[in-house]
C-alpha cells in the first residue's frame, strides 16, 4: 500500500508541476490543483498508513495503538477547505483576465511566434 | 482562574474578526459608518497590542521579574493538544507595528481609495486579523492558517482598484502563493511526522531528541518550511514577484503589504530560534549559512533592483527587498547584539517605507495632473529640459509652493531613513547592526566584511536612486499649480515620519527593548516553560 500511495504522489505531483509551468491560465489551475490533491494525500500519509483503525476514542480507556491518528485528518481537512477557496478564487480571476485581455496567457499577452 | 487581562491577548485577533464581519452586513453604500467602524478597530487595536507591549516589557527596575513570554489557551485545551497564543517581546513589538501601518493606511485609504472597489474594510481588517494571528500563534499549522487568512485577504485587497495590470499580476500573485502555501504544508507534514508534535513549544523539546536516522527527514520538513518563509520574505532568487505585485497595488494597500514580507521574515526567525537554537543537539544552527549568503545575495539584487527602477513605487518594492536581505542576512549570523540591532532595523525600515509608498502616489499625482509624465512613462528621464526653461522669469520672485515644500521635505525625510544617512532612525539602526557584526568573534570571515559592505553600498545605492527620484519629481518645475495636498493624506505620512523621528529621539529606550526581545528570543527554557505552565481558566464559564 506504501509504494501504491507514494507513486500516486509521485505521479501527481510532477504532473502538477509539469502543468503550472504551462503557459495558459487553464492548466495552471488544474497544476495547482494536482499538487494540492498530492499533499493532501500526503500529509495523511505523515500520520502513518492504517486500514481499519478508526480516529476517534470513544469514553473510557482505549490502547492508542488501535486507533489511527486523528490529527493529519483535521489537517487535511483544513487544507482541503483552504485550497478549494482559493482554487475558486483562482478560477475568478483566470475568467476577469480572459475577459480583459482577450487571451488565456498567463500574462494577458501572447508572445510573437 | 485567570485575569481578565490575560483575555487581551486573544482580542488582536477577535476584534478585526468580529467588526469584518459585522461590516459584512452593512450595504455598500454606507462608507461613513464603515469608516467610523474600521478606524475605532484599528484605534482598539493599537491601544491592545501597546497594553500588550507594556505587559510584556515590564516596568524601570523590575524588568528582570517580568515574564518573557505568556500563553493563552484557546478552548482551555492542555498544552500540547490544543491551540495555544503565546506572546513574547518579539510578537508584541511586531503587534504595534501592524497596529500603526493600520490605522495610518486606513486613514490615507478614507480620502478615495477605500471607494475604489467593494468590501475594502472588511478585507482591511482580515488582513490586519491573519497579521496578528501569525504574530501570536504558538503552533505550526495555526501558522499556516492564519498566512492563509493574511493571504487570502491580501489577494482581495491587491485586486482591489481593478483593472488590467491589477489583475494580471493578481494571478501571479495567487499562483505563487498558492504555490508556496502547499511547500508550507509538506514542511509542516514533514515535521509532525518525525516529532509528532506541531506546537512550537513542544517540538524544542523533541528535535533535540530526534534519532539520527530521521534527522534527514526532519532537516528537509525545516528546509521546505523555511523555502515557503522566504518566499514571503523575498529572499534573492525566490523574491522576483515582490516588486512588482507590491507596484500593482493601491498605495495604501502598498503601504500595508509593507508588514506583509516581514511576516516571512518574523516566522523565520521565531522557528529558525526556536528549533535549531544551541541545545537542539544534531540539528544545532542549521540553515544559518544559508540565510546569511542568501541575505547578502538578496541585498546585491536590490541594490541593482534600487538603480534600475523606473517608477518609484517599484523603486520602493526594492527597498523593501533590500529591508528583507538585511534582515535575513543578519539573522543568518545568530548573534543577540546583531539581532537587536536587526529589530530595530525592522521597525524602522517598515514605517520608512510604508511612509514612502504613501508619499509616492500624493508626488506622483502632482506630476501627472501637471501632465509632464504619464504614471506609465518612465520616472527618469537624463535629458530633462524643465529646470532649464529660460522663460523662467526672475529667478528672485520664484516662490516655492508650499506642497512642493512639504512634500519635498517628507520625499528627502524618507530617502535620508531609507540609506540610513545619520541622523535618522535609518542610521541608528545600520549603526547597531554594523556595531554587532564588527563584534563578532569571527570577524576575520570573509562574509562578515562582505556584508558590511553590502550594507553600506545598499545605503548608497538607495540615495542616489532617490536624489534622482527626487530632482527630477519635485524640482522640476512644471505648467500650473500643484493639485492641493489634502489634510487627510498628509496626516498618515507625517504620523510614519513623526514615529521614525521618535525612535530616534527615544533611541536608547526603544534599543534596550529589542536587546532585551533579542535575548529573550535566544531563551528558549523561557518560551517552552511559560507555554507549557499556561493557567488553566478552569471554569467552564471561560472556555469557549
Amino acid at each position: 500500500m506504501e509504494a501504491i500511495l507514494a507513486l500516486g504522489i509521485g505521479v501527481l505531483t510532477a504532473s502538477g508541476v509539469w502543468l503550472i509551468l504551462r503557459p495558459r491560465t487553464f492548466q495552471v489551475i488544474i497544476g495547482l490543483s494536482l499538487i494540492s490533491y498530492a499533499v493532501n494525500l500526503f500529509i495523511y500519509a505523515m500520520g502513518r498508513l492504517r486500514v481499519d483503525a478508526p480516529p476517534v476514542v470513544g469514553s473510557g480507556a482505549a490502547d492508542p495503538a488501535k486507533f489511527a491518528d486523528p490529527l493529519p485528518q483535521a489537517l487535511v481537512l483544513t487544507a482541503i477547505v483552504i485550497s478549494f477557496a482559493m482554487t475558486a478564487l483562482l478560477l475568478m480571476i483566470l475568467l476577469t483576465l480572459r475577459g480583459l485581455t482577450d487571451t488565456d496567457h498567463v500574462d494577458g499577452e501572447e508572445k510573437a511566434p | 482562574m485567570i485575569a481578565w487581562t490575560d483575555h487581551l491577548i486573544v482580542a488582536p485577533i477577535a476584534l478585526p474578526l468580529a467588526s469584518g464581519a459585522v461590516m459584512l452586513m452593512l450595504g455598500e453604500r454606507r462608507h461613513v459608518a464603515k469608516s467610523a467602524i474600521s478606524i475605532l478597530t484599528t484605534l482598539l487595536l493599537l491601544a491592545v497590542s501597546l497594553a500588550l507591549v507594556h505587559s510584556t516589557s515590564g516596568t524601570g527596575l523590575s524588568s528582570d521579574t517580568a515574564p518573557n513570554a505568556r500563553a493563552y489557551l484557546i478552548g482551555d485545551w492542555p498544552v500540547p493538544f490544543g491551540i495555544v497564543l503565546v506572546l513574547d517581546r518579539l510578537s508584541a513589538l511586531m503587534l504595534v507595528l501592524t497596529a500603526i501601518l493600520g490605522c495610518t493606511t486606513l486613514v490615507y485609504g478614507f480620502a478615495r481609495w477605500n471607494r475604489a472597489g467593494p468590501r475594502f474594510h472588511t478585507l482591511f481588517l482580515f488582513q490586519l486579523m491573519g497579521l496578528n494571528g501569525a504574530f501570536l500563534t504558538g503552533d505550526l499549522f495555526n501558522l499556516f492558517v492564519f498566512f492563509e487568512v493574511v493571504l487570502s485577504a491580501s489577494y482581495g485587497l491587491l485586486l482591489h482598484g481593478s483593472g488590467t495590470d491589477r489583475v494580471r499580476i493578481g494571478l501571479h500573485y495567487v499562483a505563487i502563493n498558492v504555490a508556496t502555501s502547499l511547500l508550507f504544508l509538506i514542511g509542516v507534514s514533514l515535521i509532525y511526522g518525525v516529532t509528532g508534535t506541531l506546537n512550537m513549544a513542544d517540538l524544542t523539546a523533541h528535535i533535540a531528541a530526534v534519532p539520527p536516522g530521521d534527522l534527514a527527514l526532519l532537516q528537509s520538513g525545516a528546509a521546505i518550511l523555511g523555502l515557503a518563509f522566504l518566499v514571503k520574505a523575498g529572499m534573492w532568487p525566490l523574491g522576483f514577484w515582490l516588486p512588482t505585485a507590491y507596484s500593482a497595488a493601491t498605495p495604501p494597500v502598498a503601504a500595508l503589504f509593507v508588514i506583509l514580507s516581514k511576516v516571512g521574515i518574523y516566522a523565520l526567525l521565531r522557528t529558525s530560534l526556536l528549533f535549531f537554537g544551541d541545545e537542539a543537539g544534531a540539528a544545532f544552527h542549521f540553515a544559518d549559512d544559508v540565510l546569511l549568503w542568501g541575505g547578502m545575495a538578496t541585498i546585491a539584487f536590490g541594490t541593482i533592483g534600487v538603480l534600475s527602477s523606473q517608477t518609484l513605487s517599484r523603486l520602493a518594492g526594492f527597498c523593501i527587498v533590500i529591508s528583507s536581505g538585511t534582515l535575513l542576512a543578519t539573522v543568518g549570523t545568530g548573534n543577540v547584539t546583531v539581532l537587536s540591532g536587526a529589530l530595530f532595523y525592522l521597525a524602522s525600515s517598515t514605517l520608512g517605507i510604508s511612509a514612502f509608498y504613501l508619499l509616492i502616489e500624493l508626488v506622483e499625482r502632482g506630476e501627472t495632473e501637471r501632465g509632464s509624465a504619464p504614471l506609465t512613462e518612465p520616472v527618469f528621464d537624463d535629458e530633462y529640459t524643465g529646470a532649464l526653461e529660460p522663460d523662467e522669469g526672475s529667478e528672485v520672485g520664484v516662490v516655492i509652493p508650499a506642497t512642493i515644500a512639504l512634500l519635498g521635505g517628507g520625499f528627502i525625510f524618507c530617502s535620508i531613513l531609507l540609506a540610513g544617512l545619520p541622523p535618522l532612525s535609518g542610521f541608528i539602526a545600520k549603526f547597531a547592526i554594523l556595531d554587532g557584526l564588527i563584534g563578532l568573534q569571527r570577524i576575520t570571515a570573509p562574509s562578515t566584511w562582505v556584508l558590511i559592505a553590502l550594507i553600506i553600498l545598499s545605503g548608497v545605492a538607495t540615495l542616489v536612486a532617490m536624489t534622482r527620484a527626487g530632482i527630477d519629481l519635485l524640482w522640476t518645475p512644471g505648467e500650473g499649480a500643484q493639485t492641493d495636498l489634502r489634510l487627510i493624506e498628509a496626516a498618515p505620512v507625517g504620523i510614519l515620519l513623526a514615529l521614525c523621528l521618535g525612535l530616534m529621539i527615544f533611541a536608547g529606550p526603544v534599543v534596550a527593548y529589542m536587546e532585551e526581545t533579542a535575548r529573550a528570543l535566544h531563551d528558549r527554557g523561557a518560551y517552552r516553560s511559560a507555554v507549557t505552565s499556561a493557567p488553566r481558566a478552569n471554569s467552564p464559564k471561560v472556555s469557549r
